[in-house]
């Protein structure tokens, strides 16, 4: 998807596996498959919405960018750079420009550190600020854009509702002035009325600031109103990317058909069906044969239970299934 | 005909520094035959506490200061401990959020629903096996003989949540009371387990009491819907009426501020302020701290019940004016 000019980030080729060890030796005994050829961009000022449900791998994606996991292939290029072929204090200095957001901001706050403290920490490692009155009052500034009473910057975390923890987490993230922040479920654990107005800060500081989003999360209903693009991941790939409206509008993939179909609308006048997709996830430690979705797809045919489909359809933003394979008459 | 259920004026409390905190205050409603009634509500509400002082399981040391609970005419609240239990787990069976909260984690699955059985029903362990597995059929269950002997681990989150349906149906409850019952799954997997709940329902004309804080699960499943905010109940009415025409204000910016699915583009609309904890609730309506249209009364007094229509029950000052306008 080339603008002309180089993405903010290109992930591609990536690929997160984490060793099963088992026996007196510990030896290797098998693989769990969190994350497999995964690629995408984010361009400056957009946002990128990785969704799917519980062990598909969105998380393990998010942190393998900022290499907090250890991938064992692929490149994940953030301003012209790789940072996965980076060396530790190179790999500190790119860290300022790119930042995480967790779901639960009580456990990524320290509870013994006034929010003041914990908001300039990042100013003072990174050389923002002169000094401390100068970083204080970045401080105030900062979290009078989260909407927080500045004159609240000398309690601790404990003194705030969990919304407000969250806005603390962004001044913070806010700090050293990213072009890039991961959003790992970051509203999730919120009620409604306080996550719109999560979505409603984080929106409107892409508009000012030009920040890109990582976003991942389970819920695809929060996805429409704040992404650009959406990629869906199955079992450790993603089987669908595309711009946002044509994913909602016209999902090609029969995983992002029944993922769409299940959220449970809230129109009086429609209660769904029969659910469209049966059964559980199967164990990323040992993937189906052939299309890794075939166990539960509607529409499987004989041929996913042994061809695996390709990456290429989905590079032309269509989706990893056989179905949206341009058809090809099988040979002899 | 009367209620099922008949909750009124049901109160519950908790000690501390600044007195009582009534976390349930005044909560009435009945819960037909054969009918799902939706608890909604945001954390904190009082939703699941509501649930529980009607089980009489409120945890220490809170307790029901006020109110009945009628099952069949009778009141719980008069019962001895011994037939409350008999109660529960026998005519109103409990889902919860988290299956492994109620599943023995040591224990094979098919014993642990054989145990439910037998302790309600004198039956034999082959007769009780066969319900069992019946029930494990009927809940959707791949090959259930096998699953009776797996322990809770070795099952997935779904078939989890599908055991322990099983088990609180396993002694044929007229009551259901379901708190938050797919909060935990995945929403393929939530899916699943909803429509399994709707076939169970109309199969069974079990009752339903359902506790979420999702609109769109009570959509799914609801007759009708109750809104709780802040230990009391704020708006009553049918599943359409109420999504369609919500009355009172949190209802009404509890709806809109769920990002739509098919509308992008402009902000949300939030509801300002978060919800206050039980030692700063208002004196008058609690919700006035965050309502877009308080005027004088509310910040002092409570807004008593109006019916603004059959079925509908609203408690704001301002629906309360608008419909005496209207009467006139």
């Amino acid at each position: 998807m080339s603008r002309g000019s180089e993405p903010l980030l290109r992930v591609s080729g990536l690929r997160t596996w984490y060793p099963i060890r088992q026996g007196l030796m510990r030896r290797t005994t098998g693989w769990v498959q969190a994350a497999s050829d995964v690629a995408f961009t984010i361009e400056p000022g957009e946002t990128l919405a990785l969704v799917g449900e519980s062990g598909c791998g969105k998380s393990t994606v998010g942190r393998s960018i900022l290499r907090l996991e250890h991938p064992q292939a692929g490149e994940v290029v953030f301003e012209g750079r790789d940072l996965l072929a980076l060396e530790a204090h190179e790999l500190r200095a790119a860290r300022q420009r790119l930042q995480i957001i967790f779901q639960d901001p009580m456990a990524s706050l320290d509870p013994r550190m006034r929010i003041r403290e914990q908001i300039a920490e990042g100013m003072q490692s990174f050389g923002i600020g002169r000094d401390d009155q100068e970083r204080g009052e970045r401080v105030a500034a900062l979290l009078a854009r989260v909407q927080l009473d500045p004159a609240t910057m000398d309690r601790y975390p404990h003194e705030f509702s969990g919304g407000q923890r969250q806005r603390i987490c962004i001044a913070r993230a806010l700090a050293v002035e990213p072009r890039l922040i991961v959003c790992d479920e970051s509203v999730s654990a919120l009620d409604v009325s306080i996550q719109a107005q999560i979505l409603n800060l984080l929106r409107e500081l892409q508009d000012e600031l030009g920040i890109s989003y990582l976003f991942i999360t389970h819920d695809l209903s929060v996805v429409r109103y704040l992404a650009h693009e959406v990629a869906v991941m199955y079992l450790g790939q993603i089987v669908e990317q595309g711009p946002t409206d044509r994913v909602f509008e016209a999902p090609a993939h029969p995983y992002t058909r029944g993922l769409l179909a299940a959220i449970p609308s809230i129109d009086p006048a429609r209660r769904s069906a029969a659910p469209a997709v049966l059964g559980d996830v199967p164990s990323p430690s040992d993937p189906p044969s052939g299309c890794y979705f075939h166990t539960r797809c509607p529409e499987v045919m004989d041929r996913c239970r042994s061809e695996a489909p390709s990456i290429v359809s989905l590079e032309q933003g269509g989706s990893r299934c056989l179905l949206s394979e341009p058809r090809t008459e099988p040979r002899g | 005909m009367t209620a099922l259920l008949e909750v009124r004026d049901l109160c519950t409390a908790f000690p501390s520094g600044q007195g009582a905190l009534r976390v349930v205050d005044g909560v009435s409603f009945d819960l037909a035959r054969g009918e799902v009634l939706a608890l909604v509500g945001e954390s904190g509400s009082g939703k699941s506490m509501t649930a529980l002082s009607a089980l009489r399981l409120v945890p220490k040391p809170g307790r029901v200061v006020g109110g009945e609970v009628r099952l069949d005419g009778e009141n719980l609240m008069d019962l001895s401990v011994t037939e409350m239990r008999r109660i529960r787990g026998g005519r109103v069976g409990m889902i919860f959020q988290e299956p492994m909260t109620c599943l023995n984690p040591v224990v094979r699955v098919g014993a642990q629903v054989v145990e439910a059985i037998r302790l309600h029903e004198p039956v034999s362990k082959a007769e009780a096996r066969e319900r069992a597995r019946s029930l494990f059929a009927e809940v959707g269950i791949p090959d259930p003989e096998a699953r009776l002997d797996a322990h809770p681990h070795e099952l997935s989150g779904g078939l989890k949540q599908r055991v322990m349906i099983a088990m609180a149906l396993s002694t044929r409850p007229e009551i259901l009371i379901a708190d938050e019952p797919t909060t935990a799954l995945d929403v393929t997997v939530q899916a699943q387990i909803l429509s399994l709940l709707r076939d169970l329902q109309r199969e069974r004309n079990a009752a339903i009491l359902l506790i979420t804080h999702d609109l769109g699960i009570v959509n799914e499943l609801a007759d009708r819907v109750a809104v709780m905010y802040a230990g009391r109940l704020v708006e009553v009415a049918e599943r359409a009426a109420l999504l369609e025409d919500p009355r009172h204000p949190y209802t009404q910016g509890l709806l809109r501020s769920i990002p739509a699915l098919s509308a992008p583009g402009e902000a949300l609309p939030e509801i300002p302020g978060v919800v206050p904890s039980p030692d700063q609730w208002p004196r008058g309506c609690r919700f006035s701290t965050r309502c877009p249209r308080r005027f004088e009364p509310c910040a002092e007094t409570f807004p008593a019940e109006t019916t603004p229509a059959p079925g509908r029950r609203v408690w704001c000052h301002e629906v309360e004016t608008t419909e005496g306008e209207d009467a006139r």
